[in-house]
């Protein structure tokens, strides 16, 4: 066996023998893109802890991992996890499969990036920026597929699925999906994702999203990462909203082994809403990372953030939320908060908030709490009989309720709930 | 029909709650210093005392408490040592402890929180779980009795509740579980006049051959309404007096100064 290239020069050798391969690569615009791309992976390599944004995430176990790229898969069959909607697009190790999917009846377009290409000029990499985001630039240089979701104005189109599975190999596979969400003026749409991969799959997960709400439309965007005991999944989001438009984004992050959730949204136009909320429940010795920047671009927009952390045995957790608000974004409503839960004495958290305000009209608060189970709530509920593990249980539900409750849509929320229950009686059956 | 995990209610007159000897310490001060005290079952005996003098600390030893370390003595309940019991288990064996501060429990609702508390005593009582509208059924009877509007169920444990709406919750507590020994912890504390009637009646509905109440407050007022069998005095970390209905009266006339000159 030869001895195969690690770190991002591993990740480099292998794009120099795809280049020719991958989808796109007669079209100059892709090839362009890919080409920057590769210069800016280049020149940056993996992100080390020295980089600011990294400083708590350590990139290592992924540059050490040795993997290779999807194309070389074979195609499998695998079981797929509980339906949510009446559609669903079904990736298996990044790959758009249509004899998986189901989209009939969606009010919208949906269709396979790697197919769509072609038409994608001037609107894939728009808002994805690969100077400074290295796992970005890594995407953009060796996606194979994706999905393209385009809701023509004014249409509530539903509830779509977006389920990517993992597969188990023998050597493990890095796939790096490239998905463009666009919503035209007043359009609706849910997304529920679902990530996973079986117990033994090892992997690297490495999506992008470029999101574009139009004006008064509503994206409902609720991730559920589960993804195999040993998997990675660095994600990055791109969110534009314009005047009037809603982003609501919840992170259910609770499986693989190192794990970073970034979300980069943009409140463009008057009047605009996100809402990025998010749960991270981790044991053992899982890494997982939430990292959110959003930029208040105009005036009248209000944000709201609700992330809680519930950590076991050796876990880490991590929150960063940087708030931008620019000085032409009066009047701005702003709201971040994250807390942390720690059930075990070796369990750490990370917490950065950073504000940087512009404006001078603008009413923005945030607040971070780390703490234990609350020795008066556990001692009230053994009083009425429920027995400590359960009262436990309960505790950490109520903990987590709040962020979940902030999600607008019902199938989403129903959704989130589940995975949580689920959870915590895994957590119980280890224990 | 399932069988019983204990013993089934005691009869009239026989000895439900005995303390012997009891002493405990809070962050290394010691506050109880030698309680003595029987409750026999079906009465309803009332501890009174001013302020430090160890009631509370009583209460939370009773209940389980963790921060309180037992340093001499003993407590059965209905034979059976109460101290070698985990909170949960005592409450399963039929012991309520109606808080003088209820814990608000955010995002908890009261609903869940009630049915996951009657389940677990009933389960540890050998009794069949109900499922939620069996307990929705048990529920509003009981929340009728009581008074209480049937949208305290919906809002989360205690959150935003009155003072009023927070005891109430505790007797309403205490009706579905059904206890053998209630400990009532200055319930009267923060309660309007109707509010108090309220929790009395929940109190003395529950009143049977088979139940026993040990009421704790500073003022004589509740027990207008509760009528106890006994009243102790505690002052000091240790009884100091030991009388029918009329020594709370007495009390509130002569302030607790007379009891200390004649202890």
């Amino acid at each position: 066996m030869t001895a195969h290239p690690t770190g991002a020069a591993g990740f480099l050798h292998r794009f120099e023998g795809l280049r020719r391969r991958l989808p796109g690569a007669r079209l100059p615009y892709v090839e362009a893109l890919r080409a920057q791309a590769a210069e800016a992976f280049r020149s940056q390599g993996f992100p080390t802890r020295r980089v600011e944004a990294w400083k708590y995430t350590d990139l290592r176990p992924v540059a050490d991992a040795g993997f290779d790229e999807a194309l070389s898969a074979v195609d499998s069959t695998p079981d797929l996890p509980t339906a949510y909607g009446a559609a669903r697009a079904v990736f298996v190790d990044g790959r758009f499969r249509t004899d998986l999917s189901t989209l009939d009846g969606l009010a919208c377009r949906v269709e396979g990036l790697a197919a769509a290409l072609p038409g994608l000029d001037g609107r894939l990499g728009q808002l994805a920026r690969v100077e400074a985001q290295p796992m970005v630039a890594l995407n953009t240089m060796l996606f194979e597929d994706g999905l393209v979701v385009t809701v023509p104005a004014g249409v509530a189109a539903g509830v779509l699925d977006l389920v990517s599975l993992g597969t188990a190999s023998e050597r493990p596979e890095a796939f790096h999906p490239r998905h463009l969400i666009r919503l035209e003026p007043g359009a609706s749409l849910t997304i529920v994702e679902t990530a996973t991969g079986p117990d033994e799959a090892r992997y690297l997960h490495n999506p992008v999203y470029e999101i574009e709400v139009s004006e008064g439309a509503t994206l409902t965007h609720a991730r559920i990462q589960q993804e195999a005991a040993r998997a990675f999944q660095l994600s990055t989001v791109y969110a534009r909203v314009a005047a009037g438009g809603t982003y609501d984004n919840f992170t259910l992050n609770a499986g693989g082994r190192l794990v970073r959730n970034e979300i980069h949204t943009v409140l463009a136009g008057p009047k605009a809403a996100c809402h990025m909320n998010g749960a991270q429940l981790l044991r053992d010795g899982q890494h997982a990372d939430t990292t959110t920047v959003l930029d208040h671009a105009a005036p009248d927009c209000a944000s709201r953030q609700t992330y809680k952390t519930v950590l076991s045995g050796k876990s880490r957790g991590v929150f960063q939320g940087k708030i931008h608000v620019h000085q032409v974004a009066q009047r701005t409503d702003g709201y971040q908060m994250n807390q942390a839960l720690l059930l075990s004495p070796e369990a750490e958290i990370d917490s950065k908030p950073q504000l940087e305000i512009y404006a001078d009209d603008v009413k923005c608060s945030h607040g971070a709490t780390v703490g234990e189970i609350d020795a008066e709530q556990l001692f009230y509920l053994r009083a009425r009989g429920i027995p400590e593990e359960r009262a436990r249980a309960m505790l950490v539900e109520a903990f987590l309720r709040e962020a979940i409750e902030g999600v607008q849509d019902e199938t989403a929320r129903a959704a989130l709930d589940a995975a949580v229950t689920g959870w915590w009686s895994r957590q119980e059956a280890a224990a | 029909m399932p069988r019983r995990s204990e013993t089934a209610a005691p009869d009239k007159g026989m000895v439900m709650l005995k303390i012997e000897g009891l002493t405990a310490e809070v962050e290394g001060k010691q506050i109880l210093k030698g309680i003595d005290l029987e409750v026999p079952a079906g009465e309803i005996h009332a501890i009174m005392g001013p302020n430090g003098s160890g009631k509370s600390t009583l209460s939370y030893v009773l209940s389980g408490r963790e921060g309180y370390e037992i340093t001499g003595g003993a407590v059965t309940f209905n034979g059976v040592d109460l101290l070698a019991m985990e909170p949960e288990e005592r409450a399963a064996a039929g012991l309520f402890l109606a808080f003088q501060y209820p814990v608000e429990l955010p995002g908890v609702g009261n609903a869940l929180f009630l049915r996951t508390a009657l389940n677990a005593v009933r389960k540890a009582r050998g009794e069949p779980e109900l499922d939620a509208m069996q307990f929705l059924k048990v529920a509003r009877e009981r929340l009728k009795a009581l008074h209480i509007s049937e949208d305290m169920l919906k809002r989360g444990v205690n959150v935003g509740f009155s003072g009023g709406e927070k005891k109430r919750n505790e007797v309403l507590q205490m009706a579905l579980l059904a206890p053998k020994l209630a400990i009532l912890d200055e319930t009267d504390s923060g309660l309007d006049i109707d509010a108090l009637k309220i929790v009395s009646e929940g109190v003395n509905a529950l009143r049977a051959p088979g139940f026993s109440a040990l009421v704790i407050t500073h003022y004589q007022r509740l027990l207008d309404y509760i009528v106890p069998d006994k009243v102790h005095v505690l002052m000091g970390g240790r009884i100091v007096q030991t009388g029918g209905p009329e020594l709370a009266k007495q009390l509130e006339e002569s302030g607790y100064a007379s009891v200390q000159a004649a202890a």
